[in-house]
């Protein structure tokens, strides 16, 4: 084979830091969010909302709001067509609420009108006339069969047991404890916004939408508006972010019907007070765990009680308890095991997607344990980590292989091998000490702490649901056109996606047609899965295309298709002397290939919780120092330190963006972020109360990528987007304890957690 | 509707005689978050941004006092002068808000809000300051604690506008400190400043966020001095413990979504015994 | 000006503009975004709280969120829209400023609604203080949130252009 002058040229394929080709767009301030669509013609829409966590509705008024001038519409429950509910696992969820409010924020009604002021007035103008009942806000109270149902459905959402090995089984060293994790937001800063434009006659319209998958909404949306699915089209407007924020409707069934009912676009778009209340959350839970262990630190047997508070719908609260009950045992061998999950329905605020879905809340409790275990056993924090280490081959509770490669001891020692930061000096800037520019400590006053977490995630949907993915790959005259549904909201699939077309087809332009729903469903933006099942999908149809294209030079040439190869930009014969560059290859003709990605099927879940319910998964190590005023109780994290199972690096700056970001929000879970609720009441709406973390906050992370290729993975690349928040949370808590020798059995961790 | 952009002291008042009911616009920081949220309606806007008496500041001659107008951005007030004549006032200057506040919020903004969390209060509390409030045919100067009245109360007439306050300069230690959850952009949990006046031998304990206004610790601030010589500067751990014990006695602390009284009371005895023995250095 | 819809004159990035029919409480932002074709500031709290709204106005970094548009008269404001631009970059060989290109080429953009805001945050703390240490840098921009990144990648494009100036200037 000859070299070809390309090779020496740096080219965007897979492996390279290939940057993202909408940076441009999005540092100058031109990319179009959602929030930034606007329209000849159109009206704004705005949504009225229940002040009470649970009353009944006794009338709605809206004729007051109707005479006000500029309103053009005002619709409620009776306004919609099709069907009253939707859900992403159970339809139980109103568009508008009728006879009954079941959250704080609940929508019952809304306005469009010629300006948002004008909503605005419209909105205080309709009456709505509320009989307040007591909320249901105990998630254990939910549990009881005599507590009364606050919706037909009833209070437990789902309840799963897992049984595995021998319940019987018990070990020398038993340690338990009870963890709480409060209710932490996705607090993505794209605000929710859509634009929709009806067509003629009202048979159709076209929503423009930040959203994570397309095609899930566009089947709610059409149910609810009864139209043909073909009627409701739907186009991805630019996402400010998701984190699980958006796998529910929001405001898309809202803006629809405005737009159908006014006949003009309709834009809406909520303020960050609305947006808490506009979307899930994730989900708050209390979980009891008790791990049996030999002398030695080797676990034995584990027991677990967990309780997920769903809040008012169901939303995904089914698939994120099955995900918290399986990761019980962590990344940890583990022959024994009795679990009980439930997923609860309560007044509070409705829960579900966010990044890490019940995984997170499983991963802090049984980090929690391995310290106590640790700690019962006089061994190190990361011995007894290494020494209960899963490998592949070994089962988890539920029975299942773990057929992924599972490098959990390489992402133990290779964590622990990463230097710690110096100590502090003895004159330090008043900005590195905790409490910052408040100028509340000095050095003397600071204790330093090292804790360790860490973590299994599943990737992809469970249970058998087939989230497969679609793309289609056109190439002519050597520019590759890629078409796909994949929501980006920011972690770079855009990017991704060129890289793979070049590294198959051997081309370097590759355009993006709009990802919207005239193409098939390229499943949700979640579950660590888009960069092997639309990275599937996009290898899948760039390959097809190439064997089209190979077919086309074999013929053309009289060379046997299957000797084609493609070098750098050409197409060339791995035995011969041919080579033709893939531009003059595909002069003139045009070949696409459209492909769906599934993967492989997975099981229900028995009455003992056994089944091979996943798919695959990831693992991942922190440790992380902070820097304590146990006095005040403030925390500075000062560095975490991760090695990260990745399977293979595809692009090294965007996998480091995902880590660094992934991080941020576990630290937020860790120390500052909560929902704080008070009898179903939301109290911190709004980012004066709701911290999510500063650049003056973010610690020093040192990173490892462990490249070691999954055979089932199409690109050989594990999904990377969840296990970076996952076991930083307990690590940074693990941290707080060391500094403190307090228990610290709740995240956030709270200043008087630590100082009273 | 209206909305007057004063660019003068004189035009200002005129203004604000005219419609008593308009609302006085320095930095927005308070005012534009109340329009973002709906919470106010204004009618009529009285912008005092391009008013430049209110952006000055001048130091007496004989170095006694300082003059600070109201619009003076808390940028400036963390760097000299201020950093040097008034370092509590400098502190607390750098953790209003973020970079983007510290750039239009102002004395003037903290005191016409007159929330016990404002950053700027508990120094000037310390400090004894004067308040000064002008209309369009009178002028008055109010003692700090007068002016502060309650929670976001002050005694400013709906005539008057805050052109500034005086302050003394003092030869003697001062800090001020902030406890809040996150390292940056936090309101007040509990905050405190502390302020050693070696000529009168006196010292001043001023508590933020623990009341519904400014507290100034008058009872702990006569303990210390009945117990050593406060011009001396040289408080031992014990002193300082029961100092801090004593002002969270001082303190009135509530429970709210951001704190505990319990967690605030604790605070505020931390912040004042670590405030007294940095007075040693 | 009194009126039931306010009429008055804002400059921004250098040109006078007329904003007619305004309701006195429209905050700058909203004035930009909506009435002067200026959709380059981002909101996402309307309390100061994010910086996504960051302008400079008369030289310095404000939420423009917070600037009761009306009252901002007389006085120049500067965008994300509005910098200067002198680095080519990309396939088409567009113009932007060192900082933007260093904020793609560090990989310092993941969604990029933080990133006006961020931008125009870094140019004002590099026209003021042209090498800033890291705590510098990071209480410069400590009023601008990020969801994505975590800031690491933010942080190493902000020392790519400190570094790149510094060589400049030598």
């Amino acid at each position: 084979m000859n070299a070809s002058q390309t090779t020496t040229r740096t080219r965007d394929v897979l492996g390279t830091s290939a940057l993202r080709p909408d940076g441009i767009a999005k540092v100058t301030g031109e990319f179009s969010f959602s929030s930034d669509m606007r329209a000849e013609n159109m009206l704004w829409g705005s949504t009225l909302r229940s002040p009470h966590p649970y009353a009944r509705i006794k009338s709605i008024d809206t004729t007051q709001a109707l005479l006000i001038s500029g309103v053009h519409a005002v619709i409620t429950s009776d306004d919609v067509p099709g069907k009253l509910t939707y859900g992403l696992i159970s339809s139980d969820q109103p568009v508008f609420a009728k006879d009954v409010v079941r959250y704080m924020g609940e929508p019952i009604a809304a306005v469009a009108a010629d300006h948002p002021e004008t909503c605005r007035r419209a909105l205080a103008a309709i009456v709505v006339e509320y009989e307040v009942m007591t909320p249901l806000v105990d998630a254990e109270l939910a549990i009881l069969p005599s507590t009364p149902p606050i919706h037909p459905d009833g209070n437990l959402i789902r309840h799963q047991r897992i049984v595995h090995g021998d319940s019987n089984a018990t070990g020398d060293i038993i340690v338990e404890g009870n963890y709480t994790i409060g209710m932490q937001d996705q607090a993505f800063l794209g605000l929710e916004a859509a634009m929709a434009f009806p067509d003629a006659g009202a048979q159709g319209v076209e929503l423009h939408i930040a959203t994570q998958w397309l095609h899930e909404d566009r089947g709610q949306i059409a149910a609810c508006l009864n139209l043909p699915e073909d009627n409701v089209r739907l186009v991805l407007g630019g996402v400010g972010g998701a984190f699980g924020a958006r796998e529910d409707i929001s405001l898309q069934v809202h803006c629809c019907l405005l737009a159908l009912r006014t006949g003009r676009p309709i834009k809406m778009q909520y303020s960050r007070e609305e947006s808490f209340f506009g979307h899930v959350h994730r989900h708050p839970a209390t979980i009891w765990m008790r791990h049996h262990a030999n002398k030695s630190g080797k676990i034995v047997k584990i027991e677990a009680r967990m309780v997920f508070d769903g809040g008012a719908y169901t939303s995904t609260s089914p698939a994120v308890l099955i995900n918290g009950i399986t990761h019980t045992q962590g990344p940890y061998q583990c022959d024994n095991a009795v679990v009980d999950g439930y997923a609860v329905r309560t007044n509070n605020p409705p829960c579900g997607a966010m990044r890490g879905f019940g995984v997170v809340q499983a991963c802090f409790a049984h980090e929690g344990q391995m310290d106590k275990i640790a700690e019962a056993c006089g061994i190190s924090p990361v011995k007894v980590r290494l020494i209960n280490a899963m490998h592949t081959g070994d089962k988890i509770i539920t029975g299942q292989i773990m057929e992924s490669v599972a490098p959990v001891e390489r992402c133990i020692r290779e964590t622990d091998a990463i230097p710690l930061p110096p100590t502090m000096p003895d004159l330090v800037n008043a900005l590195e000490l905790p409490g910052g520019s408040g100028l509340t400590a000095e050095r003397k006053n600071i204790v330093r702490g090292i804790g360790w977490g860490v973590s299994m995630k599943n990737l992809m949907y469970s249970e058998g649901f087939d989230d497969y993915a679609t793309a289609r790959c056109t190439l002519s005259n050597g520019v590759a056109s890629l078409k796909f549904a994949t929501s980006e909201v920011g972690q770079g699939f855009v990017t991704l996606a060129p890289q793979i077309a070049r590294s198959v087809l051997g081309v370097d332009q590759v355009v993006q047609e709009v990802s919207d729903t005239q193409i098939g469903s390229a499943g949700s933006t979640s579950a660590s899965r888009q960069t092997w099942m639309s990275g599937g999908a996009v290898d899948g149809a760039c390959r097809l295309v190439r064997e089209r294209m190979f077919e086309h030079v074999g013929k053309v040439h009289n060379i046997d298709p299957i000797r084609l190869l493609i070098d750098g930009t050409d197409v060339v014969d791995s035995i011969g002397d041919f080579r033709i560059s893939v531009a003059d290859a595909t002069d003139g003709v045009t070949f696409s290939e459209t492909f769906e990605h599934h993967h492989r099927k997975t099981e229900d879940l028995d009455e003992n919780g056994q089944g091979n319910c996943h798919v695959a998964f990831a693992f991942v190590a922190h440790r992380a120092v902070v820097d304590v005023d146990c006095e005040l109780g403030l925390v500075k994290v000062v560095q975490i330190a991760t090695a990260q199972d990745v399977g293979r690096v595809l692009n090294p700056l965007s996998a480091l963006g995902q880590l660094e970001g992934g991080i941020a929000q576990g630290l937020g879970l860790a120390v500052m972020e909560e929902i704080v609720l008070e009898n179903g009441k939301v109290k911190n709406p709004s980012f004066t109360d709701y911290l999510l973390p500063t650049a003056l906050d973010a610690p020093v992370v040192v990173a490892v990528m462990i490249e070691e290729p999954e055979p089932q993975a199409p690109l050989g690349a594990k999904g990377i987007g969840e296990p970076p928040c996952i076991s930083v949370t307990p690590a940074i808590v693990a941290a707080i304890r060391a500094a403190t020798g307090k228990a610290l059995l709740r995240v956030p961790v709270r200043p008087q957690d630590i100082c009273l | 509707m209206t909305v007057t952009v004063a660019t003068n002291l004189a035009d200002a008042l005129a203004a604000l005689r005219a419609t008593p009911e308009a609302r006085l616009l320095q930095g927005g920081t308070d005012t534009m978050v109340e329009i973002n949220f709906n919470h106010y309606k204004p009618e009529h806007i009285v912008a005092l941004r391009k008013v430049e008496e209110l952006r000055s500041y001048s130091i007496q001659e004989d170095k006694s006092q300082i003059f600070i107008g109201s619009g003076v951005p808390y940028q400036t007030l963390e760097n000299d002068p201020f950093l040097t004549l008034l370092p509590a006032l400098a502190q607390a200057s750098r953790t209003v808000g973020s970079p983007q506040i510290r750039a239009a919020g102002s004395l003037g903004g903290n005191l016409g809000t007159c929330s016990p969390a404002g950053d700027g209060l508990p120094v000037l509390s310390a400090l004894d300051a004067i308040i000064h409030l002008r209309s369009v045919d009178d002028g008055r100067d109010v003692l700090i604690h007068d002016f502060m009245t309650g929670v976001k109360r002050n005694s400013r007439k709906p005539d008057e506008i805050i052109t500034g306050v005086t302050v003394p300069i003092l030869n003697g230690f001062q800090g001020y400190s902030k406890v809040g959850v996150r390292n940056a952009m936090v309101i007040s949990v509990a905050s405190a400043c502390f302020v050693v006046d070696k000529a009168k031998t006196q010292v001043r304990l001023a508590l933020g966020a623990v009341g519904p206004t400014i507290i100034r610790c008058r009872d702990t601030e006569q303990w210390l001095s009945e117990q050593v010589d406060v011009a001396a500067s040289d408080f031992s751990n014990k002193i300082a413990k029961e100092f801090g014990r004593r002002a969270a006695l001082e303190a009135r602390p509530i429970d709210d979504h951001r704190s505990t009284a319990e967690y605030r009371r604790h605070a505020i005895s931390v912040l004042a015994e670590r405030l007294l023995l940095k007075a040693n250095s | 000006m009194s009126a039931e819809n306010l009429v008055y004159t804002l400059n921004v990035n250098g040109t006078n503009r007329e904003v007619k029919d305004s309701w006195v409480g429209e905050s700058l932002l909203y004035v930009l975004r909506e009435r002067l074709d200026l959709p380059g500031s981002k909101g996402a709290c309307e309390q100061g709280e994010c910086g996504s709204c960051t302008v400079l106005l008369d030289g310095d970094a404000v939420c423009s969120c917070l600037v009761m548009a009306a009252t901002a008269v007389d006085s120049s404001i500067t965008t994300v829209e509005g910098l200067i631009s002198d680095t080519v970059m990309g396939e088409t060989a567009r113009t932007v400023s060192d900082v933007q290109a260093a904020f793609v080429t560090e990989g310092a953009v993941q969604c990029g609604f933080c990133t006006p805001g961020l931008i125009v945050a870094v140019h004002h703390l590099l026209d003021k203080n042209p090498s800033p240490n890291d705590i510098e840098v990071k209480e410069a921009i400590s009023g601008n949130i990020c969801r994505c990144t975590g800031y690491g990648r933010i942080f190493a494009a902000v020392n790519a252009v400190i570094e790149s100036r510094g060589k400049n200037q030598q």
